[in-house]
């Protein structure tokens, strides 16, 4: 049975249609990475999943539980750990602030989020607002990993970093597929690192889902006539 | 120790200096005046939980002073005269005792805070601003229509409440007793501010949809804050009451709400001793400009302006630094 479970969703911005049809599966302990090109609705499903845009129409399950009928932050509690685009950690916040402010009961806690990202130790009284852009990537997904998720939702997460800083993000997803067994779903531009983490795909297109399968499968012909790559 | 801590530390032991020194000299007067100005900045530190804190720019909390000061006025105005305060099912004796005044003040501005917060919480910025604004005049009007306790003319009361142990007409024991207080006031505040609960608040007032989104209820949590702000707001109007064993319509004026927000302001918003400092200046301003000028407050405009165009950290900010948003 999925831990999550997208069936013929639709959203709107205002009067203007996002979502279509998006039918996505992410299973427990499942990598799957939500791809597709800009504009096509990766992270309006996000905010869909998330409750911070309504859901229209279609199904929208998570641990069994119907999320249509939740507000945001009843839907987290169930247990998604949402790292959202562009990072928004709290900026007037300290790192050990911002973890704590997100903190819930678990094995993730400050010190097993320090052992994922060391810097974040050294830096734990700095305010987030003066991180570098990785840092606060690290953050983001710390204060996430702080609230004991059943689900990771990482929107763009290594977006704009350096190529060292990417690869460090990198290996600390690979770390919690490997180590915890936790469920992700991610979106980011770099075919190559989620060819190596994702067991899944699903590709979005004008907010249609248009392709599901597993990583092995998506096919340079797939890969060029949805994403263009 | 950080310069904002040493700070803090000189404010608080200046407030209890100036007064301790008025004592020895034999000078009631200044005493009264820093009792003045330790409970409006008990005032303060209400309202900056909820201002500096939570981001909440409130309009009506002078609706919480006011219901401590009069719940203060009622029941001493019972008490002086003998007349049992009929609530239609029952009856209940005035009191002089301090305790019994500060938790019923306490019990009717956190029920009065609940129900506007309740309410104004669903809107946010300038619909925040007025309607606690709206609130606040709600019952300013009907303090002025209420004849049984004074209407437009207020409510003497020729008693001072008293505190057991300590002879409250004595002014420097009022002090302690307000200083005290605020102390007490100031030590929850920065232990709210350190606490989950008080970093959610802070965190909401920056990004409060991703806030959300790590499973805090926004709305609950600002509602929390606000209680407990018009809780802290309503004890400084019973002690205010007392200061002056007069309680008048005034208490509730937004022209008081308005003050409030200044003291903040001047002192440095968000920070644990702005409204402190704000406080000890505006009631030092009040009383020199005053002394100089009818028209005082066109100095403390000025001043004003100027904290919030080069100063805006507060005095507090401008001495300790502005790369701290609390203490």
């Amino acid at each position: 049975m999925s831990l999550l479970h997208l069936s013929e969703v639709s959203a709107f911005y205002g009067p203007s249609q996002a979502l279509f049809r998006v039918d996505l599966d992410v299973a427990e302990g499942e990598v799957v990475a939500l791809m597709g090109r800009n504009g096509m609705g990766k992270t309006t499903t996000v905010k869909t999943i998330c409750r911070m845009l309504p859901a229209a129409g279609g199904d929208l399950r998570f641990a069994g539980q119907d999320l249509r009928k939740l507000p945001s932050h009843r839907a987290a509690r169930l247990g998604l750990g949402l790292v959202p685009e562009g990072r928004r950690c709290f900026p007037n916040l300290t790192v050990a602030e911002n973890l704590a402010a997100a903190a819930r009961p678990g094995p993730w806690d400050a010190a097993a989020v320090a052992r994922l990202f060391p810097v974040l130790a050294d830096r734990r009284d700095q305010m987030a607002a003066s991180l570098s852009g990785g840092e606060q990537q690290m953050l983001a997904i710390g204060r996430a990993l702080m609230t004991n998720p059943r689900l990771l939702l990482l929107d763009e997460a290594t977006e704009g970093l350096a190529p060292l800083v990417r690869a460090e993000i990198w290996e600390a997803v690979a770390a919690l597929k490997r180590d915890t067994g936790l469920a992700i779903l991610v979106i980011d531009k770099s075919l190559r690192e989620l060819s190596r983490i994702a067991d899944r795909a699903v590709i979005l297109q004008r907010g249609e889902t248009v392709w599901t399968g597993a990583m092995p499968d998506l096919s340079p012909h797939i890969t060029d006539r949805y994403l263009g790559v | 120790m950080r310069r904002e801590t040493l700070l803090n530390a000189a404010i608080a032991l200046g407030l209890l200096a100036v007064p301790l020194w008025a004592w020895s000299a034999g000078e009631p007067f200044t005493i009264t005046l820093a009792t003045r100005a330790a409970i409006l900045a008990l005032a303060g530190v209400g309202l900056n939980l909820a201002l500096g804190l939570g981001g909440l720019v409130s309009l009506g909390h002078a609706a919480f002073f006011g219901v401590g000061g009069y719940a203060m006025g009622i029941l001493a105005h019972h008490a002086q005269t003998f007349a049992p305060l009929d609530l239609g099912l029952f009856t209940v004796a005035g009191t002089k005792s301090m305790p019994v005044i500060w938790l019923t003040a306490m019990v009717f501005s956190a029920l009065a805070a609940l129900a506007i917060g309740a309410l104004s919480l669903r809107t946010s910025g300038v619909y925040f601003i007025m309607i606690t604004l709206a609130f606040g005049q709600m019952f300013y009007y009907f303090a002025i229509s209420w004849p049984a306790y004074g209407g437009e003319d207020g409510l003497s009361i020729w008693v001072r409440n008293g505190f057991p142990g300590l002879n409250t007409l004595d002014p420097i024991q009022f002090f302690a007793i307000c200083y005290v207080l605020l102390m007490a006031a100031l030590v929850l505040s920065a232990v709210i501010a350190r606490s989950p609960f008080g970093l959610a608040l802070n965190a909401a007032r920056q990004v409060p949809q991703r806030v959300e989104t790590v499973g805090i209820p926004v709305y609950r949590v600002r509602l929390v804050a606000f209680v407990i702000s018009g809780t802290i707001t309503g004890l400084a109007g019973a002690l205010f009451a007392d200061l002056n064993r007069f309680v008048s319509p005034s208490m509730f004026s937004w022209q008081l709400s308005g003050e409030l927000i200044v003291f903040i302001i001047l002192g440095g918003t968000a920070r644990l001793f702005g409204p402190v400092a704000g406080a000890c200046l505006f009631v030092a301003l009040e009383h020199w400009l005053g002394g100089l000028s009818d028209y005082w407050h066109i100095y403390l405009g000025a001043l004003l302006l100027g904290v919030v165009l080069f100063a805006r950290g507060g005095l507090i900010g401008t001495l300790a630094g502005r790369e701290v948003a609390h203490d």
